[in-house]
């Protein structure tokens, strides 16, 4: 989906001039996944590959709940289980719906050298443009979160839309409206944070003193938040901490691209100059030459 | 018509010429990956995708070709003892002061500086570049590996087009030099001008 | 359940036991979650495994298989002991008060009468004390060391939380926590809920564990009220639907009891299972059994069914003999089965020990399967390597393969856990050649009648003289069948005379006949007319239902099952105009007993229903009370029950008439602790063991571990393996043990193991988890093997070992549902 004509794209990858900024009253989306309530059903699995019309292998258990075991080019999003003793002897199964977080300021889109290959549109929604995309997987060197997968199909990236598409004429994501719990929600990013915050107050009121919203500012806040009951230790659960856009993937795509531009030109010119300025070398008219 | 002397073989400036080739494809390929403004050059090669698909196997083939002018030239850049003698002069060289140069043998320190900048950027590129050559080698090698992988990737290759942007200036500069990788020989004059031990070294053995 | 999915949310406690809501009803536990949230409910969760149900947990507790009625008596040992039990309630909702016969007793395993050769109860010294007034004597002061709360007492104070940890490997601390916390829910205003399934059906005490849960609610007085009930999760999304039509032997349509070789006639059936109350004013609802019978031969026989032949009841069969699953395969496998028609079941991956299974259908001559899968039952004469080692050379049956429509490609309606009934549209034709299961019946049923008709044979009646009133009669319509359950009258139903009026002397006053020309009096339903309700059935033929419970599905107003108004006046989650729920569209049973003896709920935040004076009418819900019975005229709340109270003591259970524990009968540990020097009553003494599987149980000594199989969130049953996206989801067989014993046998994550019973094995992948882990029994250290059921020979999902080759062949001494939830194994490296 190239182009949804009711959206802005404000970023777009490998894109130095401005992208369509009019619509400014789009409002910022965010999905909130509280996982106090999620029972790993999977249902947001199934709903995702139904409305998405993707079917992964039918592959192997490894050994763990978790299926498929990571996330594919096939699955954009997966159950991650995790059997956790946060306090000693007091077991918990923390679970986890683990795919893009729609971050606000995107590693991949900034990875990205295809232009158009990835946008972040108006509601927050960071998006693959498949037909965009080179396959040379910096996407998944600029994702804080391991997210980007590339089929070997196609050499594509391919990840969570958000549903896009479906956000786009105002319906919920599909994972949403299936959850048969209600542990996924969909609204605009500030009722998001204030109904985590308040489920995180009811966690704390439950016993989980360090509960809380995972909204990593490291990235901006994102779009995909959850609500945990260990927010202390995100790691408990395999995310990171305190993400941010890995410093080597700043500075390579940041301060390294104009210098080293400008040293190229810059030495180009520089020789330039040089030769106007100090001419050649020729041995015919050098009569100094054994000095 | 001055008198001529070999200074490359054929087999030699075969060399040469296929890496520049090699170096201008993977070159021009890559700086469409490093920087939007350069993006429009995948244009050449079929559209992105395909620079993606070529640009490893491009580098390759330069690395390797490389390898062979290396085998061949590496003992003729060991840095020596005039050639430290040559550097402390480097300033008035690029003034204009020819004169103040000593003299040196086939290759002067620049020269030789040229050379062992490209094999050891040319090396950073070659294993670089096998860890996030996708699909094949890419997935062995962890993320954060990957991560120093491209941007070492991207400085190794800056160097070199620095590198060779001397190189090739180098060569305007210096009348007389490109006909020793076009024709293979140069002037007498330009050698004893230039390198004045190398001249008298091919001069002793031609007599 | 008693009460509702959507009444979950109404809880202050959430008891998940004997099941896994969580992984197995995904959706209906969105009001388990709601309950939390909203009401900051708390969610208990007592299972031998750390499941997805525990993971959104306030408490886990550990349990070893088959022992939850030691749990649950120590449970009702707390309540009786610390005096937390909701009095007022018990007093006048149970029979507690109720005085037992004097020879009533229990000593080292067995209660008074047991037969140790016959291995069944004389139960004649069990029940209650009639008087001369025909009621149940009764000790209102509860002290008559007789009267069941005593007995009760008396029975419970041997599980003693030490006791019940040493049986249960539940660490006691964490035994008396939860105790606790049920307790708090004694007091008027709270409330607990229990939700479970499979987890306590599938033992051989399966019927036990339930009503030791059902006696704790009532102790606690948490039964008819909104957010408590005792509420079965059903597994198949109708499989409550079939229950209530009877497909099952041992109950007609609405769970008539049928007929057995001892009713010789229609007097004596009636008779036996006409109700009469025990106590005075009570309602004793089933004195209308009568009523629902005659409207159900009406409906199957229409107007062959007369006075004259009493209703038809000599065409319809009566049972010989047990006819239950396990019953059925144990005379197919003695060769006394010639031909098995299988519709939309998969016995050969769904019934325990598939050698024996294999092994009986290969004695029938032919086996016809309607499904619109390839079932590995129609393909068990296939051979599949090691999967289904069998020689097809050597098997003689003919299988025939009729595929029918799936769920969606046919209308018609689902009854749900809540006894919801919902009318659904047909989404898509079936595919090929596949035919509803309707018409299929209905064909069948044709061709036979023709040849009834034609070839003539010994007692045509039956099949001959069946109403078929259908338009098409290849094709029935599911709304023709719907109204025919719901039933309608045969001629105008009269409504019945009023009382007569007395004199002042108390002489009924003669009702003066009505002047010529007067408006005769109005029916209360047309003939023809679709009934109301099961009020208006009648026992004189002028009623036709298919269903009493179901009647006023379909009324006059129209298909109610189709209703899908989603709004909920109370806020109590009745929705009353959502389907049609029976009885009567009642959302919560018994549910009269959710106010108090004047007629007040007991918790006025949840006011469900009240006596306004002169009615229950005008509460939340349907009352499930004669609308005009002032509470000071003490009609019971359990109004099927001619006690019109509910039963602590209850002598309709095979095994005793207070729940016991019994071990498995394939136990870890060899020796009930309740007993110990009995070796009799170590198992369910009561429990049918037929011949053969007895010597199939395993020992402890080869088969050290307890093994119970489950369901996972991601398949249902045998189905989903072949569709694609739950294959994706769950791929691949696999079970469970606990990290200790992987080190013990050098089992590593992901390897293939095999698990071997006394009856077969299975090889899957193996996960090893924390969430098991080895409990301590009587000082012997007990490890658990989980083991999830999904796999088999045929599907999209890799193909895998069916898991009940592994199964005992053993069910509950009162339902015969198999005890697939507790036997050993050993288990090794593959």
């Amino acid at each position: 989906m190239a182009s949804l004509q009711s959206q802005d794209v404000v970023a777009r990858s490998a894109t130095t001039t401005a992208t369509p900024q009019a619509r400014s009253a789009v409002p910022q989306v965010a999905k909130l996944i509280d996982e106090s309530k999620c029972i790993g059903c999977k249902a947001c699995q199934v709903a995702c590959m139904n409305w998405n019309d993707l079917r992964d292998d039918v592959g192997n258990n490894v050994g763990v709940y978790d299926n498929p075991a990571d996330l594919t080019a096939n699955s954009w999003t997966v159950m991650k289980f995790y059997e956790v003793e946060p306090k000693q002897g007091n077991l918990e199964w923390l679970i986890r719906k683990d795919g893009c977080m729609h971050c606000e300021d995107p590693g991949c889109l900034k990875a990205c050298p295809s232009p158009g290959a990835i946008v972040k549109r108006a509601n927050g929604i960071v998006d693959f443009m498949s037909e965009n995309c080179i396959g040379c997987g910096y996407c998944v060197k600029g994702c804080p979160f391991d997210v980007p997968r590339i089929s070997a199909k196609d050499n594509k990236a391919y990840k969570c839309t958000l549903c896009s598409d479906r956000v786009a004429v105002g319906l919920e994501p599909a994972c949403v409206k299936t959850c048969p719990t209600g542990a996924i929600g969909f609204g605009t990013k500030d009722d998001m944070v204030a109904y985590g915050e308040k489920r995180v107050g009811e966690l704390k009121e439950r016993g989980f003193q360090n509960a809380g919203l995972y909204n990593p500012q490291g990235v901006g806040g994102t779009h995909v938040m959850y609500v945990m009951k260990h927010a202390d230790q995100p790691e408990l659960e395999g995310l990171p901490k305190d993400p941010t856009i890995s410093p080597m993937v700043s500075v390579w795509k940041g301060i390294a691209k104009p210098l080293a531009v400008a040293g190229m030109i810059g030495a180009v010119v520089a020789g330039f100059f040089h030769y106007m300025k100090v001419g050649p070398v020729e041995e015919k008219n050098d009569e100094k030459e054994n000095a | 018509m001055a008198k001529l002397l070999q200074r490359y073989n054929d087999r030699e400036r075969m060399n040469h010429w296929f890496i520049a080739l090699m170096f201008v494809l993977a070159g021009l390929s890559g700086l469409a990956f490093f920087h939007p403004a350069f993006f429009f050059l995948t244009n050449l090669f079929g559209g992105g995708p395909w620079t993606r698909i070529l640009h490893p196997f491009l580098g390759l083939l330069m690395v390797i070709s490389f390898g062979a002018l290396f085998v061949r030239l590496r003992a003729e850049n060991r840095i020596t003892d005039a050639d430290r003698e040559w550097k402390k002069h480097m300033g008035d060289m690029l003034k204009g002061d020819k004169a103040s140069m000593p003299p040196v043998g086939k290759y002067n320190y620049g020269q030789k500086m040229v050379f062992w900048l490209m094999t050891l950027s040319l090396l950073v590129l070659v294993i670089t570049g096998f860890m996030f050559w996708r699909p094949w080698f890419a997935p062995y090698f962890p993320i954060p590996v990957m991560r120093a992988a491209v941007l070492l990737h991207s400085v190794a290759a800056v160097v070199l087009i620095l590198t060779t942007i001397v190189h090739v200036y180098a060569a305007i500069w210096v009348k007389g030099t490109v006909r020793a990788m076009t024709r293979g020989t140069v002037s007498e004059d330009w050698a004893k001008v230039n390198h004045r031990l190398w001249y008298d070294e091919a001069v002793k053995r031609r007599s | 359940m008693t009460n509702s999915w959507t009444d979950i949310k109404n809880t202050d406690l959430v008891l998940v036991m004997g099941g896994n809501a969580a992984e197995a009803h995904p959706c209906g536990f969105k009001w388990v979650v709601e309950a939390q949230q909203q009401r900051k409910a708390k969610l208990i969760v007592v299972d031998p495994r750390f499941t997805r149900s525990a993971a959104v947990a306030d408490v886990y507790a550990p349990i070893r298989v088959g022992t939850d009625i030691a749990f649950l008596s120590g449970v009702i040992n707390h309540l009786l002991s610390t005096g937390k039990v909701h009095l007022d309630y018990v007093k006048m909702n149970t029979d507690a008060t109720f005085l037992t016969k004097p020879d009533f007793k229990f000593d080292n395993g067995f209660f008074s009468g047991y037969n140790v050769d016959k291995r069944s109860y004389d139960k004649s010294t069990w029940g209650y004390q009639v008087g001369e007034d025909g009621f149940v004597k009764v000790d209102d002061s509860l002290q008559d060391p007789l009267c069941v709360f005593q007995q009760m007492k008396k029975h419970y104070a041997r599980y003693t939380p030490e006791l019940v940890s040493q049986i249960t490997g539940t660490p006691k601390d964490q035994f008396v926590k939860i105790c606790e916390m049920l307790a708090a829910t004694s007091a008027r205003d709270k409330v607990m809920t229990i939700c479970y399934a499979l987890g306590w059906t599938q033992h051989s005490v399966g019927s036990q564990n339930i009503r030791t849960m059902a006696m704790i609610q009532l102790l606690l007085g948490n039964m008819g009220r909104p957010g408590g009930g005792i509420n079965a999760l059903r597994g198949h999304a109708n499989v409550q639907g079939i229950t209530d039509m009877c497909a099952y032997s041992e109950v007609m349509s609405g769970y008539l009891s049928a007929p057995t070789d001892a009713d010789v006639d229609r007097e004596t059936f009636l008779k036996v299972r006409t109700g009469k109350p025990l106590r005075p004013n009570q309602m004793a609802f089933t004195q209308n059994f009568p009523k629902w019978h005659t409207s159900l031969m009406k409906a199957y026989y229409g107007n062959a069914a007369t006075k004259e032949n009493d209703f038809a009841y000599d065409w319809f069969p009566k049972r010989d003999g047990a006819y239950d699953i396990l019953a059925i395969f144990e005379r197919m496998h003695q060769g006394k089965v010639n031909g098995f028609v299988v519709q939309g079941f998969n016995p050969l991956a769904a019934v325990p020990n598939k050698k024996k299974l294999s092994a009986a259908l290969a004695k029938l001559k032919y086996l016809v399967i309607m499904d619109p899968l390839e079932t590995e039952t129609s393909e068990f004469w296939k051979n599949y390597g090691a999967l289904n080692d069998v020689d097809a050379s050597k098997i003689q049956t003919e299988v025939f393969r009729f595929p029918t429509a799936c769920f969606a490609e046919d209308s018609g309606t689902f009854t749900n856990s809540s006894r919801v009934i919902s009318w659904k549209e047909k989404a898509v034709d079936p595919p090929g050649e596949a035919k509803t299961d309707v018409e299929i019946m209905a064909r069948l049923f044709q061709k036979l009648r023709g040849m009834y008709a034609k070839d003539g044979g010994t007692l045509p009646e039956p099949v001959a003289a069946l109403t078929w009133p259908y338009i098409n009669a290849n094709l029935p319509q599911n709304s023709e069948l719907l109204r025919e359950i719901s039933g309608k009258a045969l001629a105008d139903l009269m409504p019945p005379p009023p009382a007569p009026k007395l004199d002042a002397k108390g002489k009924p006053i003669p009702v003066p006949t009505p002047a010529p020309g007067a408006a005769p009096p109005a029916p209360l339903v047309k003939a023809g007319e679709q009934v109301p309700g099961f009020a208006v059935l009648r026992d004189d033929g002028t009623t036709a239902c298919g269903n009493w419970i179901y009647a006023g599905c379909w009324s006059q107003a129209g298909n109610l099952t189709a209703r899908r108004d989603n709004s909920d006046p109370t806020g109590l989650g009745v929705f009353p105009n959502w389907g049609f729920s029976w009885p009567a569209n009642r959302r919560i049973l018994y549910n009269r007993a959710s106010a108090d003896k004047d007629g007040k709920p007991w918790d006025p935040s949840r006011k469900y229903l009240a006596w306004n004076g002169s009615s229950w009418a005008g509460g939340a819900d349907i009352p499930d009370m004669r609308p005009d019975a002032a509470p000071e005229q003490g009609v019971g709340a359990f109004i099927m029950n001619p006690e019109g109270v509910a039963r602590l003591h209850a002598i309709g259970m095979n095994e005793g008439p207070f729940p016991e524990h019994y071990e498995p009968f394939e136990t870890p540990v060899g020796v009930n602790l309740m007993c110990p020097n009995n070796p009799k009553a170590v198992s369910n003494p009561a429990a049918r063991v037929y011949k053969g599987d007895m010597e199939a149980f395993g020992k402890a000594a080869e088969f050290p571990y307890a093994a119970t199989t489950y369901r996972l969130t991601e398949h249902f049953h045998y189905w989903t393996k072949h569709a694609r996206s739950n294959a994706i989801t769950q791929p691949q067989a696999f079970v469970e043990i606990g990290e200790e014993l992987a080190r013990e046998k050098g089992i590593k994550m992901g390897d293939r193991v095999k698990v071997r019973s006394n009856r077969g094995e299975v090889v899957a992948a193996c996960v090893v988890t924390k969430r098991m882990k080895a409990l301590d029994v009587n000082g012997k250290k007990v490890h658990h093997v989980g083991i999830p059921i999904h796999w088999g020979f045929k599907g999209v999902a890799q193909n895998g070992y069916v898991a009940n080759a592994l199964t005992p062949y053993v069910g509950d001494a009162n339902s015969q549902t198999p005890e697939f939830k507790a036997f050993l194994v050993n288990i090794e490296k593959a």
